[in-house]
């Protein structure tokens, strides 16, 4: 146990140094062998960018904007994906009716629904919202399916001969339970699709603000030192999202998991 | 009551290129109220299968079950079931895991819970009420699942080799556990077990079987009373009878 601490806060160190080296060089490289702040800002040049969008206020726009357009997308992708893998798992036969319109929507990329979404919605949050969901939708599908699936029979069994037999019951008692793991995996799949989704649609002018469409914006501008605050903002977001996720998901609804080798 | 005839039941599976498997072919037996009757027989005989059609999660080929002169064909409340590997919901704490029997009866969380905690007692694993499953050993997961299969207060628990998986000594502790919760419940018990000793030990009948196809060999009357001396000359002397009875179908 004690040397188990020990190491962690060796480790913390040894990530420290990493992190400092790479902003250092970069600093450095920026500063005396590139000196062009279009082809490399520095990492001042970002951070004070940084304060700037801070201070101006645009940041919070920007965030909410997109934090809406991702939420519009997942709730969607969630209320529609959810039943639709529920019923091809667990009805027998139902997967013969959605696989085929699966099978032919699912490899076009979310990116090509993009003309589609501005017709149809027009420069909206919707219209973000759309082509988030269109990334998001197949990977809770498919692990929602999946999940169902493999729900070991033995505990629908012990289910029934408990007096569970309506499937409305088994479901929402035994093969949701047991398949939430793959959906939560599911879940942050399609978070990951979705976050690339919403940046690739906001830069296409999906929408008229946002955290893509800020760095297509500033691009324009060729001020590049914005361009990489809004990335590495992306960046941070996504992870950030990510944590909240596993944390609530992994460490307090499936605890349950914990003797299960992952 | 709980009163079970099983009246030429047989199964047969077909394989995928349509060959037949006699599972169980025109089992016919008469379980009284509150009797113990242990099956054994050769892995394949079809025990576990005719386990199943008793408990509903199965269809016999033909032939009937009755339970006190009803005919049954799904799985109910009445008839509990143990499975030999762990079946406990995995999600859900010990605790939460008996009362699931209850809630599905329609009884509301207070008084599901009420029960659950009674027959947490019976199998002596209170403290150990918040758990889940997976912080429990093997013996303790097998006590827990037939304390959630008496939770709904069943006329016939149904057991399929439920200490199977157990070491000698935490069987032969369950065993006796088992006699107590048996004689205390007023419930009668079907107990597959491929363990002579377990037969003898536990059951008022012993039904061996034969594979390929499935039927009765015999039933034995075990009329020793319980608690039994698992070594006394009369314990020897049915285990040899049944040894003998089941090498003999093997020679076949
Ligand atoms: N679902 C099934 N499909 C096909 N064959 C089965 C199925 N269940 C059991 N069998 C066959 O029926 C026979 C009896 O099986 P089982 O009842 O499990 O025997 P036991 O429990 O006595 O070992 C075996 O030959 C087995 O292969
Ligand atoms: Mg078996």
């Amino acid at each position: 146990m004690k040397i188990n601490i020990k190491n962690a806060i060796h480790n913390r160190e040894l990530e420290a140094i990493s992190l400092l080296t790479v902003i250092v060089m970069w600093q450095l490289v920026a500063d005396l062998l590139v000196k062009n702040k279009l082809f490399l800002p520095s990492f001042i040049d970002v951070v004070l960018s940084f304060l700037k969008v801070i201070k101006n206020g645009a940041l919070y726009t920007d965030i909410s904007v997109s934090l809406l357009h991702f939420l519009i997308g997942m709730f969607l992708a969630f209320v529609i994906g959810l039943p639709i893998g529920i019923i091809m798992g667990w009805f027998k036969g139902a997967n013969h009716i959605f696989d085929p319109v699966i099978e032919i929507l699912r490899p076009i990329p979310p990116l090509a629904w993009i003309p589609f979404a501005i017709i149809w919605f027009g420069l909206t949050h919707q219209s973000a919202g759309f082509v988030v969901f269109i990334g998001a939708v197949f990977p809770i599908i498919i692990n929602t399916y999946t999940g169902f699936k493999s729900v070991p029979v033995v505990y629908v069994e012990a289910a029934k001969v408990l007096g569970c037999m309506r499937d409305q019951n088994l479901i929402r008692y035994v093969a949701l339970p047991s398949a939430l793991p793959s959906i939560a995996a599911g879940i942050r799949i399609a978070m990951g699709v979705g976050w690339m989704c919403l940046v690739a649609a906001e830069m296409f002018g999906v929408s008229n603000n946002g955290l893509g469409y800020k760095i297509w914006w500033h691009y324009h501008l060729h001020q590049m030192d914005f361009v990489l605050v809004y990335m590495l903002l992306l960046g941070f977001l996504g992870l950030l999202i990510d944590r909240v996720f596993r944390y609530y998901v992994d460490d307090r609804l499936l605890k349950w998991r914990l003797g299960i080798v992952m | 009551m709980g009163r079970l005839t099983v009246n030429n039941v047989s199964r047969t599976f077909y394989k995928g290129n349509g060959a037949p498997t006699i599972a169980l072919s025109d089992i016919t037996l008469e379980i009284k109220d509150k009797e113990f009757v242990c099956f054994i027989g050769p892995s394949g005989c079809g025990k576990t299968t005719l386990l199943r059609i008793i408990a509903g999660l199965d269809t016999p080929t033909s032939g009937e079950i009755l339970l006190d002169g009803t005919k049954i064909s799904v799985p109910d409340a009445k008839r509990g079931m143990v499975f030999q590997e762990y079946s406990l919901f995995p999600w859900r704490t010990v605790i939460d895991n008996i009362a699931f029997g209850p809630q599905m009866q329609g009884k509301n969380k207070n008084e599901s819970l009420k029960i659950a905690e009674k027959y947490l007692g019976l199998v002596g694993l209170e403290q150990f009420k918040n758990s889940y499953p997976y912080e429990l050993s093997g013996g303790m997961r097998q006590r827990v699942a037939i304390a959630r299969a008496l939770a709904n207060d069943p006329k016939v628990l149904i057991m399929d080799e439920p200490f199977g998986a157990l070491d000698a000594q935490t069987r032969n502790i369950l065993q006796h556990e088992l006699l107590e919760i048996w004689r205390k419940n007023n419930i009668t018990i079907l107990f597959v077990t491929h363990s002579m000793d377990e037969a003898v030990f536990l059951a008022d009948r012993i039904v061996v079987m034969s594979a390929r196809p499935g039927k009765i060999v015999d039933i034995i009357d075990v009329d020793l009373p319980h608690l039994r001396d698992r070594t006394a000359p009369e314990s020897n002397e049915l285990r040899n009878h049944v040894l003998k009875l089941l090498a003999k179908e093997r020679e076949k």
